[in-house]
């Protein structure tokens, strides 16, 4: 087999005698996977600190979430993929109840019907951000690949349910990323090119409907990004400080907790959405690429253990969920340099906010358990 | 796994799978690479660009106030400065609980319960960081009263800033005026940058005529501030690495006043529970040594504000306090003007030194049974133009009144200034009336209206029918009568000063033209008359002259409020005291080389001799002795 001496190479690095990596390898972690996502949360954790005003108490909340996320990871982890597959068709029915049951009941937050409060509050359109890409990946896991037409019709109908559930809510960020999630693991399935393309070109009017069922802060989002200055002090205001803040940090920044746009409150949402330009003004052009460049580490890691797994549904699902890792970094930096509308997305792992790290984190853990049950498993 | 799925083939799905994950890597470094771009873009090329932009958000230039000028009387006594004072101010997003809060200052006494509404609407509708006022000015005890409760009020404290102060403001209100807030008609009139910082203005007086001196100013200087544009405390502005430089203001120039304070006191109480007007000039230069309008007001409350009812209050009382009677109250002058009529009367020939004259006690025209009464129902027997000014005989002017004619009493009354502003400097001043046939002429619609009649030059030559006249101008006839006829602009800035260098400029006495008598003997002989007024036995305020350590020359009037019908006798006992005639006097002395001319004028006080002689004296023995026994 042709990965088949990457394979033992990596295996026989990975694993010495004793210290750290028995530890990592009897937790089932995966060492460069980890250090990747440590070196991005501390590196998060020191630029949160300044965007939330050096206010200790977020500061802390933010750092036992990350905790929890590391933890549900680390159990993740421990579940063998395969049992993970089997349980994939319950998870994905319960999150689908769950999503119906925000509709009916949920806690409104922030103008949006978001929240299930059953003794902790979380926002079950997260447990669909893996849902999704699992339930996918489980209906093409005993098909032949490249998809058939019939496959491609029932995987739609997989993906569009709980995207419009969400979409309701109304949250159109995330059923967007729902949906790519879902569509990623097509994509890697080897969903023809010729079709892509199709679909591509007949989305042109299907943009058109979309835009005629999108709400008007939706359609005021895209219209801004067309031409932020039309409107500098309403809706254009978020992407025109965003941009003013990390142009002006320049190369080398203005210095950690110095950034004027963001420590003087003229950057919106400086500790969510927009926290990338806090990093990109005070720690300049040097600061934002060495995000940049820990990312594509992660992503590269990630997209490595989907090529190494064994089995088709652990290497759809783990390729998926590598790429909708970066389909976040790149939508939230772009959105905030104005390459895009805002939509919302959080910039995974340095963002303040929880449930989306959990999510993220119980993602990575399901790469290290594929990446570390593999040889275990009967091939 | 079914049996029914068809084969897979895993070698060739690892390799599209691989294939796959290939084309989305390049697929992914190309989007991340845009991002690159975009951010070398924003912080390599456009960067000064957006470093401007992020400077100009947060660096605001803000203006610092000048210090407005002090002002001080001609002795140097303070008449107005600027203290500071603590006012009691809300920060909306302070407060936890905005009613409970008002509640409890309204129960210890600190705001008024009905202005409650007042402060939850203003606390409303502004942004939230910005402080609103709830007390202007606290007293030392209210002060200490809530310093030991602050911890109970978190959002409400004391501010210090400075207040004008006019520590005898009463005394010289009409005179200094006072300063207001700023209103928009203020700013439509100045000059915003200039105010940009200034939060009250002159508005009457003193205060608003030298605004520009008084005002100074304004500096700047640049302060960090937030994007809802709150000011950022000193100690978080270490990003404020290159901040422009800023500019100290310049404060106001320092005013001194002619007046003087004792005069001013000496007024004030004299006309306590009265309505009238006191003005005192210095003959020689112009100077106003006192401006009196009764009655009075408390300058004090227009600085710190006042609730609207307060200021309703004085608007419609219905003496008028805030009515200047000095420059703007009008009055018939009365007798007052026999000692020019006189001056004319001998210039034009109407009359001489040695013309003997029989005064019955009334006066008809040849042809017309109508009487012109004199104030003396017996009349005062054989009078000459001395005994006439002395003892205010009314007849005798009736009679040379025709000769003279109403066009030459216009034209010399005018050289002593009357019926024209007297270009005091200070707004507002009225022109009183000098009447004339041509002034007639214009001021009536009808035909009929516009012809002037005889008996209208006789009433005219006692300072009755048309004739109207200020408190001041009769100050400034009385000091070019004192100086025999030379004349200056009254004023009452003498001097002002630059509080950074201390130059003191003074302002140069503005000479009018003379009052043009050909013969210095007339005026020698009417001064006489006039000091026979105040110090002859006969003299009609012989009382206010006695026993003065110099000489005096007055003249008292009384000006008719109300017309008497041809049979009736004016009692003053019988009628209402706001048709009562009013009291005016008129002096000047020393005699020779006179310092001081006075007018007083009491509405409805009755009678000039017995009522105002006695304060223009006091005010003379004041300035000219420096003794206040009378008052």
């Amino acid at each position: 087999m042709r990965f088949s001496d990457t394979q033992r190479l990596f295996a026989g690095r990975s694993a010495p005698i004793g210290g750290l990596g028995s530890i990592l390898q009897r937790l089932y972690l995966d060492g460069p996977l980890l250090g990747g996502l440590l070196l991005v949360s501390a590196l998060g954790l020191v630029v949160l600190y300044s965007a939330v005003a050096q206010n200790m108490d977020l500061w802390l909340q933010q750092c036992i979430r990350l905790f929890v996320a590391l933890i549900a990871m680390v159990v993740v982890a421990q579940f063998p993929p395969d049992l993970l597959r089997r349980w994939t068709p319950w998870g994905y029915l319960a999150g689908l109840f769950l999503l119906v049951l925000v509709l009916v009941t949920g806690d409104v937050g922030q103008g949006a019907q978001r929240w299930l409060d059953v003794g902790i509050r979380f926002q079950p359109s997260e447990v669909m951000k893996l849902g999704v890409p699992m339930m996918t990946a489980w209906y093409l896991h005993d098909r032949q690949l490249p998809p058939r037409f019939a496959d491609l019709l029932v995987i739609a109908v997989l993906i569009v349910v709980p995207t419009v559930l969400i979409a309701k809510q109304p949250d159109l960020g995330t059923s967007l990323l729902v949906a790519m999630a879902g569509v990623l693991v097509v994509v890697l399935a080897g969903l023809s090119i010729r079709l892509m393309l199709f679909l591509g070109v007949a989305s042109i009017p299907g943009a058109y409907v979309l835009w005629q069922f999108m709400q008007d802060y939706q359609k005021q989002r895209v219209l801004t990004l067309l031409n932020p200055d039309s409107d500098p002090l309403g809706a254009g205001y978020n992407i025109i400080q965003s941009k003013i803040a990390i142009g002006s940090g320049g190369l080398f920044g203005k210095g950690w907790t110095n950034g004027s746009q963001a420590q003087l409150e003229f950057l919106p949402e400086r500790d969510t959405d927009f926290i990338f330009a806090v990093m990109g003004e005070e720690l300049g052009l040097l600061g934002v690429l060495s995000l940049l460049g820990l990312y594509l580490f992660v992503i590269g890691r990630g997209l490595y253990i989907a090529i190494e797994a064994r089995d088709t549904y652990s290497r759809l699902l783990a390729g998926s969920i590598s790429l909708t890792f970066f389909v976040y970094v790149f939508v939230n930096t772009a959105m905030v340099t104005g390459l895009v509308p805002v939509v919302g997305v959080p910039l995974p792992l340095v963002s303040y906010g929880g449930t989306s790290m959990v999510t993220l984190m119980a993602g990575f853990g399901i790469l290290m358990s594929i990446h570390r049950h593999r040889k275990l498993l009967p091939h | 796994m079914s049996l029914t799925a068809p084969i897979k083939d895993h070698h060739s799905e690892a390799r599209l799978f691989v294939g796959r994950v290939i084309l989305s890597s390049v697929i992914a470094v190309i989007l991340l690479g845009t991002v690159v771009g975009r951010l070398v873009q924003l912080q390599i090329y456009d960067h000064e660009l957006f470093a401007e932009q992020s400077q100009g958000n947060r660096v605001r230039t803000e203006a610092v106030p000048p210090t407005r000028g002090l002002i001080f009387d001609r002795r140097g006594r303070v008449l107005a400065e600027n203290l500071p004072a603590y006012q009691l101010e809300l920060i909306p997003e302070q407060v936890p609980d905005l009613a409970d809060t008002l509640a409890r200052l309204a129960r210890i006494g600190l705001i008024k319960e009905e202005d409650i509404p007042r402060f939850n609407g203003l606390s409303s509708s502004g942004p939230r960081f910005k402080p609103i006022t709830l007390r202007f000015r606290l007293s030392e005890d209210e002060i200490a009263n809530f310093a030991v409760q602050r911890p109970r009020f978190p959002g409400v404290d004391l501010q210090p800033r400075l207040v004008r102060h006019y520590p005898d403001g009463e005394l010289v209100a009409h005179a200094i005026g006072y300063v207001g807030a700023l209103s928009t008609a203020d700013l439509g009139r100045l000059d915003g940058a200039a105010y940009s910082g200034t939060s009250h203005t002159g508005k009457t007086g003193v205060e608003h005529f030298n605004e520009s001196l008084l005002h100074g100013e304004v500096g700047f200087q640049q302060v960090v501030t937030n994007a809802l544009g709150r000011q950022v405390p000193v100690e978080t502005r270490e990003f404020s690495d290159a901040l422009p430089a800023s500019e100290s203001p310049k404060p106001g120039h320092n005013l001194y006043l002619s007046l003087d304070l004792d005069l001013q006191r000496i007024a004030t109480k004299a006309l306590e529970g009265r309505r009238g007007s006191i003005v005192a000039i210095d003959p020689t230069n112009g100077e106003v040594l006192a401006l009196v309008s009764a009655p009075t007001f408390d300058p004090n409350a227009f600085a710190t504000g006042m609730s609207p009812s307060e200021y309703n209050a004085l608007q419609n009382n219905e003496n008028r306090p805030l009515f200047n009677r000095a420059v703007r109250g009008t009055y018939p002058p009365g007798s007052t003007i026999k000692p020019m009529l006189s001056l004319a009367a001998l210039e034009v020939g109407a009359t001489n030194l040695t013309r003997r004259s029989v005064c019955i006690g009334w006066y008809s025209l040849p042809g017309s049974s109508h009487r012109y009464r004199d104030w003396r129902p017996e009349g005062h027997g054989e009078v000459d133009l001395h005994d006439a000014i002395a003892q205010s005989c009314d007849v005798y002017f009736y009679e040379i009144s025709r000769d003279i004619g109403i066009d030459n009493m216009h034209l010399y009354l005018d050289q002593f200034g009357l019926g024209k502003e007297s270009g005091l400097d200070m707004n507002g001043e009225s022109d009183g009336l000098n009447p004339s046939r041509e002034w007639k002429r214009q001021a009536f619609r009808e035909r009929a209206d516009q012809v002037w009649f005889p008996g209208e030059t006789i009433i005219a030559s006692i300072g009755q029918g048309y004739m109207l006249a200020t408190p001041l101008q009769l100050a400034n006839a009385m000091a070019a009568l004192g100086t025999r006829g030379d004349r200056f602009k009254p004023h009452l800035v003498a001097a002002y000063e630059d509080p950074i260098t201390g130059r003191r400029t003074l302002m140069a006495p503005e000479r009018l033209p003379r009052v043009n008598i050909s013969n210095e003997f007339y005026w020698d002989n009417v001064i006489a008359a006039m000091h026979d007024v105040m110090q002859s036995p006969r003299g009609t305020a012989r009382a206010a002259g006695a026993n003065a350590d110099y000489e005096m020359a007055g003249k008292s009037g009384t000006a008719q409020v109300f017309s008497v019908a041809q049979e009736d006798e004016y009692d003053e006992d019988e009628i209402a005291e706001s048709l009562r005639d009013h009291a005016l006097f008129v002096s000047f002395a020393p005699l020779e080389n006179p310092r001081i001319a006075v007018a007083v004028v009491i509405e409805n006080g009755s009678s000039g001799s017995r009522v105002a002689a006695p304060i223009a004296r006091a005010m003379m023995d004041q300035y000219l002795t420096g003794s206040t026994d009378a008052f």
